[in-house]
């Protein structure tokens, strides 16, 4: 009798280890699963521009402030973007995807307006919304203006809702923040 | 009465019962291909209009579609520069290449036809019910899988066709809430369709896709034989005694196979010989064409993208269709219908008019917030939200609920009729706007005549 009670309470201690080194194979599992996921998803992911040499090739030097006459937009095709001197003679670097669906929008010299041809979004020469479906203005990247040179810088670059006076860089001023 | 071991379960013996006959009989259905198919089948199934070798069709075009990919992988090179360069050189120097091309690219579109046929030969002939529930999300699983084996291949001419029509869909991978942007970056390796994107399309298409229909393929196949091969018709009590007269596979079944196979094949040799795959300009990221639309069997969406918030029509709505599907086969399903198309008489009539509904409705719908209601106006506000977004899903849940109550209720249908007027209600629409979306829309995304 005392022999199968030992048995009994050795079973028992038995079949909780046993559950808790299941528990255990089974987490350990789950880890190294998620671990080769997370392994799979960073060499995935793309990389961003880390070295200074990388910093320097991404800001693109537009050229000296008076080459660009008021209220006109310049396409730069290499950068991707156009930049717009508005009235005021303040720059504005707008990017050149609309912010529908990523199409590339054409500037209009004559309507004064940038068009989508995919779903004919349009945007002013500051990059607002004039027409739908684009839900947001045009993306800017940002502008300096150093020793009478535009500089564009690409990596900044800014989402916005609508038009934003600090976004736009003045000559003979300082930078905008 | 003693049955034998080797003799099959039936009122008679369809085998030769030839010793030598059989001894070949069985040399030939120990081979692996042949072994997926059962010795006997229902005579009743042989009948061609109970499935339209849809199914079959699809596995004949599948293995198009891995014979050509294979050959074109070693010609064509995923870099943005040499892409282009070695398409064209495919077409005009290697010996039969602009066929190889052809074939892949009629045979990739029609499958996209056949699967979906197939998809709604199950669905109408009731093969989702118990016990082939799971075979249906997995049949669900391969629609998407060949969807986007299409998708990733649409990219790899890298022409202007290609280049804008895949970016305009990762544009709509950043509308979906929290996870777009950085999902649509992933996808794309990097900010904007590039380099990484064509690499990346490369080894989805070429890699993952093929892997993943193989598995789920054969997963497919196997879950057919185990439900007891194609779905038998009943006879109006239920009755299966009569249907299940059974006659040996080969060469029955098989004969029938290899017909449907050769036919499908001289058809699609022919469109490829007649129709060439096309080939626009080489892509420019500078130009955005005037009309740019999505693949065909993605321009529904995009149509209902054009008059639907996009929060709504990219992310609600796909999620809502995907779980749809994937719950049909688990709903409280009445008596066992499978077998019999359409169900009933009267599932055939509620049908009928179910469609019939959606092909008046939907047009007008159109019609009506193209020209009244603020189409364009995807703005993403509060209003826009509202009269593109909640306003259009309030309309269709009404519209659902009506015709349930009005039609469905009135005729005393049982729950898999409603369930299959319902689906039939919201496939004609579908399709009325997936007809406008390629033939009446022209540049700029106006509503157009065709003609």
């Amino acid at each position: 009798m005392a022999k199968n009670k030992q048995i009994e309470n050795t079973t028992v201690a038995d079949s909780s280890r046993r559950s808790f080194l299941t528990k255990l194979w089974i987490g350990l599992g789950l880890l190294a699963l998620f671990q080769t996921a997370g392994v799979v998803v960073a060499y995935l992911r793309p990389h961003r521009m880390k070295t200074k040499d990388d910093k320097l090739q991404s800001i693109v030097r537009a050229g000296p402030v008076e080459s660009f006459p008021l209220d006109s937009v310049t396409a730069f095709i290499k950068g991707k973007f156009y930049l717009a001197r508005l009235n005021d003679g303040g720059f504005l670097a707008l990017s050149r995807k609309c912010t529908h669906l990523g199409c590339t929008v054409m500037w209009y010299r004559q309507d004064k307006k940038f068009v989508c041809p995919c779903h004919s979004s349009e945007f002013d020469i500051r990059g607002e919304v004039l027409d739908p479906p684009a839900p947001r203005a045009l993306d800017t990247y940002r502008v300096s203006i150093e020793n009478n040179v535009v500089n564009v810088d690409l990596d900044k670059r800014i989402k916005r809702s609508s038009f934003d006076r600090s976004h736009v860089a003045y000559p003979n001023s300082k930078s905008p923040a | 009465m003693a049955i034998k071991s080797s003799e099959p379960c039936g009122q008679q013996d369809p085998f030769p019962v030839d010793r030598a006959d059989r001894e070949g009989y069985r040399k030939f259905s120990d081979s692996l291909f042949l072994h997926i198919r059962p010795r006997t089948v229902p005579k009743s199934t042989l009948r061609f209009s109970l499935t339209w070798g849809l199914g079959g069709m699809a596995v004949v075009l599948v293995s198009l579609m891995f014979g050509t990919g294979i050959l074109l992988k070693f010609v064509y090179l995923p870099v943005p520069d040499q892409a282009y360069e070695s398409i064209l050189h495919l077409q005009r120097n290697v010996t039969f290449g602009q066929l190889i091309r052809n074939i892949h690219y009629w045979s990739g579109n029609v499958l996209v036809l056949v699967v979906f046929l197939h998809l709604l030969r199950v669905f109408f002939t009731g093969a989702f019910l118990p016990p082939r529930q799971l075979n249906w999300i997995i049949g669900i699983g391969l629609f998407v899988t060949i969807l986007l084996s299409n998708f990733t291949g649409y990219l790899m001419p890298w022409d202007q066709l290609a280049f804008w029509a895949i970016t305009i869909c990762m544009g709509m991978l950043d509308y979906i809430p929290v996870i777009g942007r950085w999902l649509q970056e992933l996808v794309q390796g990097g900010p904007e369709v590039g380099a990484a994107t064509l690499l990346n399309f490369y080894a989805i298409h070429t890699a993952i896709l093929p892997a993943l229909l193989f598995i789920l393929m054969l997963s497919h196949f196997w879950r057919v034989r185990k439900a007891g091969g194609i779905v038998v018709p009943h006879n109006s009590e239920g009755d299966t005694s009569i249907s299940r007269d059974s006659i040996p596979t080969i060469p029955h079944l098989i004969l029938r196979e290899v017909v449907v196979a050769l036919v499908l094949l001289a058809l699609l040799l022919v469109l490829s010989m007649l129709f060439d795959a096309p080939l626009e300009n080489k892509a420019n990221a500078g130009l955005s064409p005037d009309l740019i639309k999505a693949p065909w069997y993605f321009v529904g969406i995009q149509e209902m993208l054009i008059h639907i918030h996009p929060v709504i029509s990219l992310f609600i709505m796909p999620v809502m269709i995907i779980t749809a599907l994937l719950t049909l086969p688990y709903l409280n399903y009445q008596a066992n219908t499978a077998g019999v198309w359409f169900i009933s008489t009267k599932g055939r009539k509620l049908a009928l008019i179910a469609a019939a509904t959606s092909l008046i409705a939907t047009p007008m719908w159109i019609l009506l917030d193209e020209y009244l209601i603020n189409s364009g106006a995807t703005i993403l506000d509060i209003t826009s939200f509202i009269s593109n977004g909640l306003l259009p899903i309030g309309i269709l849940c009404g519209v659902i609920y009506g015709f349930y109550a009005l039609i469905l209720k009135q005729n005393d249908a049982n729950i898999n009729e409603a369930v299959q007027s319902i689906f039939v209600l919201l496939l004609v629409a579908f399709i009325v706007l997936t007809i406008t979306g390629i033939w009446f829309r022209g540049a700029g995304m106006k509503l157009m005549l065709p003609w």
